[in-house]
């Protein structure tokens, strides 16, 4: 008897078909993905079980949940069932949780609410699961705030608000995509946990084909609203029958061309960092001691040859974002110098840094802020125009625009719109064509494709490695994800707590890494080919 | 290379066609329109000479001669509308010019520069804006003496803190934006910054602010003058055309409900023209529409 049963379920939103007849079965205990490309549906499939749809929605089909017909029950119904029997966790940590309530007021909320148990016995069944998702009362008293707590830890505190009352359905819509690798190992493991502890069903609704092979028993493609493919994750992605299944898994592996590689030592560096630190005031601890300093960037060395692509990898908040800034003299260093062609560039006031802003441009991860929404394309991509030597004409600073936008497969016609206008890849293009305009010699990347889909993905690498040959751009890729690292990288220098730990060929320290720091990023990181094979075994 | 650019310019028809579909736009406008026709027809012509006080028509009730009525001083109501009613657009419109003037840079230049600079200006700004407005509008005009000039200067300088404020809050959210960042990487300076990518996003929050102050300058001003510290007779103004109708509200209703009712609604008036400007000036909401 499956837990849930969906049967051509459909679903409008206004006059916009979001759903079209998708089928799908959870059995207690099995964990079944749901993967999809942004805007195929997945989230929606999740929130018309969970009844939270927007206003205007309309179904059609049937969603039987424990002998329960969802699409026909009732408010009171569906606050009963949520929280207790269905669970929920979300993609964003962030805001996921209130941030002026206690974790422990959180937890406790919905079990007052569904067993109507006393301050005191909810309290201390809450105790009791946060104790089981990893936060032990010791370190984390029940009167910790959101704020106090790192991402990987509120992901836990959402886990045990879903899981208190072991429900029977547990939906986790991208629980682990804000997440770096060694923590989304970290969830994914506790989630398997839970899973077998409770006999829950899970939906595991991800992007990620990896991870949603580790973790599932069968798997749901959905493409448009409607299932491609849906089998036995081991023989779904073995065998591949579905051309779109297919496409998916090449583009979640997929390593662009790049047939001139580049050869370390042939020339003299482009940028060189040498001992470079930074340290952030923390607050005092006591009136009569002085504040110990927080060391984001430790003694940091390291070179960037022209047209040398060099990944810097390690878990969030290791530093790699505040040493990009540095390079990118956006922050200043409070050790060591940074060299860009030679040129000390730390320092330096704004008028001075000209020629080497031209030369040194930044694509940053999110593809939604990076942009100003009052100005039009042709504004915002000729932002840097201005460092140019002479000042150009109209005519011949719209060509150099359409230009970078040809460039990076947009037309010309693009010029007039607006950012919310386009789509997430399209406007990493955007960033792109804003960061190749000048012609620079050097392009920090800082997460450029961690926020988007993996075909998507896989075209804006395809882009990097094209315009790295054809322009000669050297690269330097901020990541914690490490097939990105493998698609790119000549070199790849792996960050820990503000030092840089490791550093060689990226094959060498990929697959075969002596540092602890990097030993932890390589087993964590979700790998499709591993991934089926270990299915294969387990599903024969 | 070459290549062929034609692309489609957001052409003043295009804003124009939204301007028409949003609907507390053109009643805004439509009333703003009428108040400030009403106010230069004044310039050349009145019913009835606002100066000519005829006793022997003193407090009549609206009628075909007077549709208003007329005043204690048998002045007709309807002339003192409308001279009234470029006193009050000029004093509101000034004083916002001297509070956005003043108050955006102000703003604009804490929120970059942050720390103890922002924190002084912003203590010295709350000190100003803790004055209450009359009170402070009226010291004013005590020093400098009563009339319409001090009453704009009155007003303008409460007006500063107010867009000192929202411009502040404003730009300290967009500061942190990446696409700041971005114009840093590419070598813009502060003052750049905040005129090309600052302002225009906080452009809108400030233009409601605008007519918002706008609404409130032409109370002030009523009140001013309701007090007697705005424009002196034999000027009209609307707050002073109130205070007259105070003692005879029994007695001659319409010396009080047409003045009243002019504030209302050219108060309205603004209020729905700057809500409607928000919504055009949205480039979101090119979409939708």
């Amino acid at each position: 008897m499956s837990l849930l049963e969906i049967e051509n379920l459909s679903l409008t939103i206004g006059a916009t078909p979001i759903l079209k007849g998708v089928e799908l079965t959870i059995a207690p205990g099995e964990v079944v993905g749901l993967v999809g490309e942004s805007g195929s549906g997945k989230s929606m499939t999740a929130l018309t079980i969970m009844q939270l749809l927007p206003h205007l929605a309309r179904t059609e089909g049937r969603v039987i949940f424990d002998g329960i017909d969802i699409l026909k029950a009732t408010e009171d119904q569906m606050c009963a069932l949520r929280g207790d029997d269905i669970g929920m966790v979300f993609q964003e940590p962030m805001t996921a949780l209130n941030p002026v309530k206690t974790i422990g007021e959180q937890v406790a909320e919905g079990i007052r609410w569904h067993t109507k148990a006393g301050r005191a016995e909810a309290e201390e069944r809450a105790r009791k699961i946060l104790d089981r998702v990893g936060l032990p009362e010791a370190k984390f008293p029940l009167s910790r705030y959101p704020h106090e707590l790192s991402g990987g830890q509120r992901q836990r505190v959402v886990i045990a608000i879903a899981c208190a009352l072991k429900p029977k359905l547990l939906i986790a819509d991208e629980p682990t995509t804000a997440l770096d690798v060694v923590l989304q190992a970290q969830i994914l493991d506790l989630l398997r946990d839970l899973v077998r502890e409770n006999r829950m069903g899970l939906l595991l609704i991800s992007h990620d084909l990896a991870v949603v092979t580790e973790m599932a028993d069968r798997l749901t493609i959905l493409r448009h609203g409607e299932v491609t493919e849906a089998g036995d994750t081991a023989r779904t992605l073995s065998e591949q029958q579905h051309p779109y299944t297919r496409e998916l898994a090449l583009a979640s592996m997929h390593v662009p061309a790049r047939p001139k590689k580049h050869l370390a030592g042939s020339a003299k560096p482009l940028l060189e960092v040498d001992g470079v630190g930074r340290d952030y005031p923390s607050r005092r601890a006591s009136l009569f001691r002085p504040a110990q300093p927080i060391r984001a960037v430790d003694d940091v060395s390291l070179t960037i040859e022209p047209a040398q692509s060099v990944a810097l990898v390690g878990r969030s908040g290791c530093g790699k974002s505040t040493l990009a800034r540095m390079i990118l003299a956006l922050d200043k260093p409070t050790a060591g110098t940074i060299r860009f062609r030679g040129e000390a560039i730390t320092g330096k006031p704004e008028q001075a840094l000209k020629p080497a802003r031209r030369d040194m441009q930044v694509v940053f991860q999110d593809p939604y802020g990076s942009f100003d929404p009052r100005q039009k394309v042709e504004k915002l991509v000729a932002e840097p125009l201005h460092l140019l030597e002479k000042q150009l004409a109209k005519a011949e600073r719209r060509e150099m625009i359409a230009h970078a936008l040809d460039e990076v497969g947009l037309g010309p016609r693009d010029m007039g719109k607006y950012p919310h206008e386009f789509s997430g890849g399209q406007r990493q293009r955007l960033s792109i064509a804003r960061a190749i305009i000048t012609r620079p010699k050097l392009v920090v990347a800082d997460e450029p494709v961690s926020a988007l889909d993996v075909s998507i993905r896989a075209q804006i690498l395809d882009l990097f490695a094209e315009l790295n040959q054809k322009l000669g751009i050297a690269y330097l890729f901020i990541t914690h994800d490490l097939t990105v690292a493998r698609a790119m990288a000549d070199e790849v220098l792996v960050m820990h707590e503000g030092k840089i730990v490791e550093r060689g060929k990226t094959g060498d320290v990929l697959d075969h890494p002596r540092s602890e720091a990097a030993q932890a990023l390589v087993a964590a990181a979700p790998d499709l080919h591993r991934a089926i094979a270990r299915k294969m075994q387990e599903q024969g | 290379m070459t290549m062929r650019i034609d692309l489609p310019e957001e052409t003043l028809a295009g804003v124009l066609a939204k301007a028409f579909g949003n609907r507390s736009f053109l009643i805004g406008l439509a009333i703003t329109l009428l108040v400030v026709v009403v106010a230069l027809i004044s310039f050349v012509w009145t019913p009835y000479d606002v100066t000519r006080l005829v006793i022997a028509d003193k407090t009549q009730a609206p009628s075909w001669a007077h549709w208003f009525g007329t005043d204690h001083f048998g002045r007709d109501i309807l002339s003192m509308i409308m001279v009234g009613a470029r006193n009050s657009i000029a004093v509101a419109l000034v004083a916002v010019g001297i509070g956005m003037g003043l108050g955006v840079p102000l703003g604009a230049f804490a929120a970059a520069r942050g720390g103890v600079v922002d924190q002084a200006l912003m203590r010295v700004n709350d000190l100003v804006f803790a004055f209450p407005a009359l009170l402070s509008a009226i010291m004013i005009t005590a020093i400098f003496g009563p009339g319409a000039v001090n009453a704009i200067i009155a007003i303008g300088i409460f007006n500063i803190p107010v867009f000192a404020r929202v411009a502040r809050a404003g730009a300290l959210a967009i500061w942190p934006r990446e696409f700041i960042l971005a114009a840093r990487a590419a070598g813009k300076g502060m003052t750049r910054i905040a005129v090309e990518h600052i302002l225009p996003n906080i452009a809108t929050l400030l233009l409601v602010q605008g007519t918002i102050q706008f609404a409130l300058g032409i109370l002030a001003e009523a009140g001013l003058s309701y007090v007697g510290l705005g424009a002196q007779p034999p000027m009209p103004s609307w707050g002073r055309m109130l205070f007259d109708a105070q003692t005879r509200m029994v007695t001659a209703p319409w010396m009080a409900i047409f003045p009243g009712m002019a504030i209302v609604v050219t108060v309205l008036g603004l209020n729905l023209l700057g809500d409607g400007i928000a919504d055009i000036l949205d480039p979101k909401s090119r979409r939708r529409r």
